[in-house]
């Protein structure tokens, strides 16, 4: 579904992602691991081109996106969740799923408001509250409630369990598997290596821009070099 | 009582083409980030569009088709501008879009005097509401009262549009963050350029409306921004109801103050707005920036150095021969060159606090006049040596930037912007209005140097002395540790706070001191030219010198002095054509778009192209 070919982003003249390759196949949940600043975010962003890679590929459907506006991307069926929430913190929470709405698309569930409450209950309760008055967890709810309104094929979701509390951690864990029974491909960025293994069906393990292991939880567990050098446990 | 009652009304009834207007900017604002200087100018398109359609379309059909048409047309218009104009230039600097905007407005002026020639026109009247009714016994124009009617239904309208629509989702949503929004798979592109549309027919429909109260003439456009920048800073920037409460509040005071106080009619608006900013600094119901917020973060600036042997020896060139002009110049040359040195002092001043100080001064010729009304109202009044006279320029400049500065500091981005505007409007004012001190529009004249400076020779060594030491005083405080704090203070506040430099008083300083130099400018000028007018303080005089620093190159040093230099000519040149605005508002426009370095900057970049040295990249 995704394949990302080879590419080098930069901020100004900061080099972050060095020849970055990785695939995505339909229906699996992958887990970008590696520290802060290895170039997790950095990826979904080049995925996403709000950040513009200057070489390499980013082929989605079998088409190359690099060069496209995020809008694009978007409508072509990739969802993206920000690893800093950016709800509109002015608008209601039925405004800010309206603003997510797009048409249904072939090839990927479709999402109704009356399904989303049923999967986060806490934004029905609050569906006429401002952005800027619900807590850290409801605010990532909405987020990734935001995104699946447009019906994406792919869900990009950056670090959902940074910030939140551990009850919630454990319900979005719940959340994404629900969301991956459903038939969505979901691409995860996270430091959390337990939360990674509970929903995750295979790693990427990121540093300084470079992919440097690629595989299923359980050849992880067999590498412990591997998870001590790069991940901070 | 009753009397009060009808003049409440006139005000209500002057507020509904300001409000629209207002709306319009605000809109656009929120959404795309850029203040509209345009905006005037097609307020002043609908004017004449709609002067032009109701004298087509007969009747009270053809008169209010007319207004509805010329909304449409106007938007139309405006659609066109932002795909040409703006589009290329969102991710620039803010500077960048405020200047095309001035081009703009340029161009439009041109292009109205060639459609509609230089003659005012007349508004024709409301078919069906030529007279008055009387309430309370007091007559009050029909028209007044239908304007008050339908105005409501506008506010709502939009109110609707904005809060009830899914497009007005949409703009709320780009209006905090437009990025996230493309991110959702909506295409900002078309947004902006609805949103820009919309905005342009509100100021089409607010040209139209007022026609039957006014007219058109070719002064509209500058003649509303002031009002229109008053209103949407006191409502808030991107608030509809804000602009609303604010276009009444000052309708009514100005229609008050024309009975009441009719010297201070333009002064008042900007003294409310000082007291509502001092209350409220985002307005009454705006809210606080917060820097960065939209992701507009520009590449980083790079350092700027002293310049190496090459450099010092070209500039040392340079002086020697503007030492050595008066041995074989004319008087023509002379005063010419006087005229450089004085706006390159004047730019470099306004270059110091935007390009080095990050603050983008919208009023700077407020103390440039201020400085040359200093000087020349001492000589005029009270007979003052042209020496003591001349020292109270700068002084009295400098004083004026601290009064205005304690305003504007707390303040950044376009907030001080639209600030140090008003601020410059209200000095122009008052030049303008308080005919009895400043005698108007009639200006100060015989305003002559000492006799041991009367004449081309001295006065221009007297220039070039001042001048070229202001200069080189500003260059010599940029490298120094005032000069980095003031530049730590621009590329990032939070950390230059952190370290310990108190951001805004070293601002507050820097504004001053660019105060200070532009009033020297003043005074040379002042005394140069032997008299001084309102024009000197107007915004165009402001915008001149946003020009020049623009033209020259904001990120370079030279750049203010070389654009001074640059504009001089050009406009020397420039002016004998008819349609010259038009010329120099294209040039800006082509600038802005292809090389947004400025002159300067790109002969820079040219060079480093050249000799091969640009930076090699800094690794992870």
């Amino acid at each position: 579904m995704l394949s990302v070919e080879g590419i080098h982003s930069y901020y100004g003249k900061a080099h972050i992602l060095d020849g970055l390759s990785f695939q995505v196949s339909r229906g699996e949940v992958v887990a970008l691991l590696g520290r802060n600043g290895a170039g997790k975010s950095t990826t979904m962003k080049s995925v996403m081109q709000l950040v513009r890679p200057r070489k390499g590929k980013v082929v989605f459907q079998g088409t190359d996106v690099v060069g496209q506006s995020a809008f694009r991307v978007a409508k072509a069926g990739i969802g993206y969740v920000p690893e800093e929430r950016r709800i509109f913190t002015d608008l209601t929470v039925m405004e800010n799923l309206e603003v997510g709405r797009q048409p249904k698309r072939e090839g990927a569930p479709e999402w109704t408001v009356e399904q989303l409450f049923e999967i986060f209950p806490n934004l029905k309760e609050r569906r006429s509250n401002r952005g800027k008055h619900m807590s850290g967890g409801e605010q990532q709810m909405l987020t990734i409630a935001r995104t699946l309104m447009g019906n994406p094929m792919l869900l990009l979701l950056d670090e959902p369990s940074e910030g939140i509390a551990p009850v919630i951690v454990e319900q979005m864990a719940e959340t994404i598997l629900k969301l991956k029974a459903e038939g969505l491909t979901v691409m995860i960025s996270e430091q959390n290596l337990h939360f990674a293994r509970a929903v995750a069906d295979r790693a990427i393990i990121v540093e300084s821009g470079e992919k440097k292991f690629d595989g299923s939880f359980a050849d992880l567990e067999a590498h412990p070099e591997i998870r001590d050098a790069y991940l901070s446990v | 009582m009753a009397f009060l009652f009808a003049q409440f009304l006139t005000g209500l009834a002057n507020a509904s083409s300001l409000f629209l207007v207002a709306s319009g900017l605000s809109l656009i604002f929120g959404v795309t980030r850029i203040v509209n200087f345009a905006h005037g100018s097609f307020y002043m398109l609908g004017a004449f569009v709609g002067v032009t359609l109701m004298e087509i379309l007969p009747g009270a059909v053809g008169f209010w088709g007319a207004i509805l048409l010329t909304g449409l047309i106007v938007g139309l218009f405006g659609a066109i501008v932002e795909m040409v104009v703006l589009r290329p230039i969102y991710r620039a600097p803010e500077l960048f879009q405020l200047v095309a905007t001035f081009g703009v407005i340029l161009v439009i002026q041109d292009l109205a005097l060639m459609i509609w020639g230089a003659e005012d026109r007349m508004g024709p009247r409301a078919p069906g509401l030529r007279g008055v009714w009387r309430i309370f016994d007091e007559p009050v124009p029909k028209y007044d009262i239908v304007i008050i009617a339908i105005t409501p239904f506008i506010l709502f309208a939009l109110w609707y549009l904005i809060t009830r629509t899914r497009v007005g989702i949409l703009v709320r949503a780009a209006t905090q963050d437009r990025e996230m929004v493309g991110a959702l798979g909506v295409n900002q592109a078309w947004l902006f350029t609805g949103v820009f549309a919309l905005g342009s027919a509100l100021a089409g429909w607010g040209g139209a409306l007022q026609l039957p109260k006014g007219g058109a003439d070719l002064l509209m456009d500058f003649n509303i921004i002031g009002s229109v920048f008053v209103v949407v800073v006191i409502g808030g920037m991107g608030s509809l109801p804000g602009a609303f409460i604010a276009a009444v509040l000052i309708s009514v005071l100005n229609v008050l103050g024309v009975t009441y106080l009719p010297q201070s009619t333009l002064v008042l608006m900007f003294v409310v707005m000082a007291v509502v900013l001092i209350i409220r600094p985002y307005g009454l119901l705006g809210r606080e920036e917060v820097a960065g917020e939209h992701g507009q973060v520009g590449a980083p600036e790079a350092p700027i150095r002293p310049y190496g042997p090459v450099g010092r020896s070209l500039v040392a060139a340079l002086l020697l021969v503007l030492a050595v002009v008066p041995f074989f110049a004319d008087r023509f040359l002379m005063t010419l060159l006087i005229d450089m040195i004085v706006f390159a002092l004047f730019a470099a001043s306004l270059h110091f606090i935007l390009g080095t100080g990050g603050l983008v001064s919208f009023g700077h010729a407020a103390f440039f006049g201020g400085g040359a009304y200093a000087a020349a109202l001492l000589v005029f009044h009270t007979g003052t040596p042209m020496e003591l006279a001349f020292l109270f320029a700068p002084l009295a400049a400098g004083l004026l930037a601290l009064g205005i500065g304690w305003f504007c500091i707390r303040l950044t981005g376009v907030y001080f912007a639209m600030l140090t505007l008003a601020f410059s409007q209200l000095v122009w004012s008052l030049a303008f209005q308080w005919r009895s001190v400043t005698r108007g529009d009639d200006g100060l004249v015989n305003i002559w140097p000492a006799p041991w400076l009367n004449g081309p020779v001295p006065y221009y060594y007297f220039t070039l002395i001042l001048g070229v030491g202001g200069i080189l005083f500003l260059r010599h405080v940029i490298h120094s540790p005032f000069g980095y704090a003031l530049r730590a203070g621009r590329d990032s506040p939070r950390q230059a706070e952190a370290m310990g430099i108190d951001v805004k008083r070293v601002q507050y300083v820097a504004f001053a001191l660019a105060g200070v130099m532009a009033g020297l400018a003043g005074g040379i000028f002042v005394f140069s030219k032997g008299s001084v007018f309102p024009t000197e303080l107007e915004i165009g005089a402001s915008f001149d010198a946003l020009i020049v620093v623009f033209l020259g190159g904001v990120k370079t040093l030279a750049g203010g002095v070389v654009g001074a230099g640059f504009m001089t000519v050009v406009e020397d040149w420039l002016t004998r054509l008819e349609y010259w605005r038009l010329l120099l508002g294209l040039v800006i426009i082509a600038v802005v778009i292809i090389a947004p370095e400025g002159i300067v900057g790109s002969l820079q970049t040219l060079w480093r192209r050249i000799r091969n040295t640009g930076d090699e990249e800094i690794a992870r």
